[in-house]
């Protein structure tokens, strides 16, 4: 569903290229998580796919064709909730809609069924400023939901939150997924995270700026990050997270 | 009934409303007598200080025929079609310097010296191009106001939290929609701060432009209290314009900037 060919991006004041020759395919109703060390480019790619950012050079195609900036075909979740301050949570789930033109009777429909997923219903009239940092990242999660976009884009969505938060909302959002089977692609630090959700964890390294590892991962769903199985899987990626993060380390200290 | 989920202070002025009472008693008080003093032991001439007795009769005889009010109302009015006007060209333009780079590198420098010039220099320019009336004033009002006004959309709606425009952009917001949608009320308390310092530099703009004119209104009555050589009548004027100038900032400027900030949790 979604591809990237040769997808290359190199910023103007940086050293090296931040990605290389990026090759990469997701099918549709699939989740995807990609983890790498600190600044290894992560967000940049999601971005790209976003369309918020241009390639230095390559191609980005949804279903076959190429896109050229941000729709609502790839809606974004962000790890600040970016809800609009001056709107009311109910509001601000609607938003996307209401921009797009649907009627209005239509659009308290879907947003109230979203808005009861992530049981927010009874905050519907709140302001953001009420509203937990959990809570918030629930209401951001209705949002985008409602969009009914092809592919939901996630930028370390937990990783403002508590511990406790966090682990509740991924349990949510895991249930959330296998109800609606939306495209996912969720870039995250953390792997038991990345484990706990994808059905392909993808290693992004900074040495090579491009994919260097690809982890299918072969477990049921509901995951437990107690089972054995789901420790060997987060040992191997975290093997190779480290071995990339002391290379770095240890090239940093030669220059310096 | 839901109960809020979080209790919010309810933000009440802690001063008592007899202390200003008392303050300003006080004040007058010792004015008075400062100025009873002055006159006997003959630092100045009775009608060459001004005193809280020779104020209030001044309050009294210009509040005959409602020749105060109606030049309150007519430079309230003035100031009002003014500042709707410079506000109107000071959006404009500050969307301009937004959207427009080129725009913007050339036209910001000049506007910012521009800004810079006391609004009463404005007035010559003005008598010169309209004549001694009605536009000259409402000239000088928008100039000395619309460009800071500008000036203030600009930077208000520049420097908005970045990540409102990428969530937005993401949902298919673009163009109008993006602006009027997203931009214009996360910039909001931004921009009322900058409406509100325009509104200040308007009226007191529109001071500068009445007191060359002899249209009715504040600046004419100060004008004609320097006139009569009355001292008590300049300084109930000006004592009036700064208390309208207050009423307005307060009463207008202040309860919008607050209900704003509340809504958003930032007050």
């Amino acid at each position: 569903m979604l591809e990237l060919r040769n997808l290359c991006m190199h910023f103007e004041n940086a050293k090296h290229a931040t990605l290389k020759n990026i090759n990469l395919q997701i099918q549709e109703g699939s989740f995807t998580c990609i983890v790498g060390a600190s600044g290894c480019g992560k967000s940049t790619l999601l971005n790209l796919i976003a369309g918020l950012t241009l390639p230095s050079s390559g191609s980005i195609l949804l279903d076959g064709q190429p896109i050229s900036g941000p729709g609502r075909d790839r809606v974004m979740m962000f790890q600040e909730s970016a809800l609009f301050p001056w709107l009311t949570v109910l509001e601000n789930v609607c938003f996307g809609m209401d921009i797009n033109g649907m009627p209005k009777a239509k659009q308290l429909e879907i947003a109230e069924h979203y808005l009861s997923m992530v049981h927010l219903s009874r905050f519907k009239d709140y302001r953001v400023h009420e509203l937990s940092g959990g809570m918030k990242q629930r209401a951001a999660l209705a949002r985008a939901l409602c969009m009914d976009s092809k592919i939901l884009l996630m930028d370390e969505p937990f990783s403002a939150l508590d511990k406790q938060t966090t682990n509740l909302l991924r349990e949510e959002l895991a249930q959330i997924w296998q109800q609606t089977k939306k495209t996912i692609i969720l870039i995250t630090h953390s792997v038991e995270e990345a484990v706990f959700f994808a059905d392909r964890v993808l290693f992004l390294s900074e040495e090579t700026a491009n994919i260097a590892g690809e982890y299918v991962i072969d477990l049921p769903r509901p995951r437990h990050i107690e089972s054995p199985e789901f420790i060997r899987y987060r040992q191997d990626i975290l093997h190779q997270v480290r071995n990339e993060v002391e290379k770095i380390e240890h090239a940093e200290e030669m220059a310096g | 009934m839901l109960k809020k989920w979080q209790a919010k202070p309810k933000k009440k002025s802690s001063a008592p409303w007899w202390g200003y009472l008392l303050f300003y008693a006080l004040l007058i008080g010792l004015w008075q007598l400062l100025y009873m003093l002055g006159v006997s032991l003959e630092w100045w001439k009775p009608y060459a200080f001004p005193n809280p007795a020779g104020v209030w009769q001044s309050l009294l005889s210009l509040s005959r025929d409602w020749n105060l009010l109606r030049a309150i109302l007519y430079s309230l009015s003035r100031a009002a079609l003014g500042f709707l006007l410079a506000c109107l060209i000071g959006f404009v333009l500050g969307l301009l310097l937004l959207k427009l780079p080129l725009f913007s590198r050339y036209l910001k420098p000049l506007i910012m010296g521009v800004q810079t010039l006391p609004s009463i220099c404005w007035v010559p320019f003005a008598i010169l191009w309209f004549g001694l009336n009605q536009q000259a004033i409402l000239f000088v009002v928008v100039m000395g106001s619309a460009f800071g006004i500008a000036l203030a959309v600009e930077s208000g709606m520049r420097n908005i939290d970045p990540i409102y425009v990428k969530a937005a952009r993401t949902m298919g917001a673009t163009g109008a929609k993006l602006i009027f949608r997203v931009i214009f009320p996360a910039a909001l308390p931004n921009l009322l701060s900058g409406l509100r310092q325009g509104w200040s530099f308007g009226w007191r703009a529109l001071m500068s432009g009445e007191v060359m004119s002899s249209a009715i209104g504040l600046g004419h009555s100060l004008m004609m209290g320097r006139d009569l050589a009355d001292i008590n009548q300049v300084m109930l004027v000006m004592i009036v314009i700064i208390l309208v100038g207050v009423a307005i900032d307060k009463g207008v400027f202040s309860s919008i900037e607050e209900r704003v900030l509340r809504q958003r949790g930032l007050a």
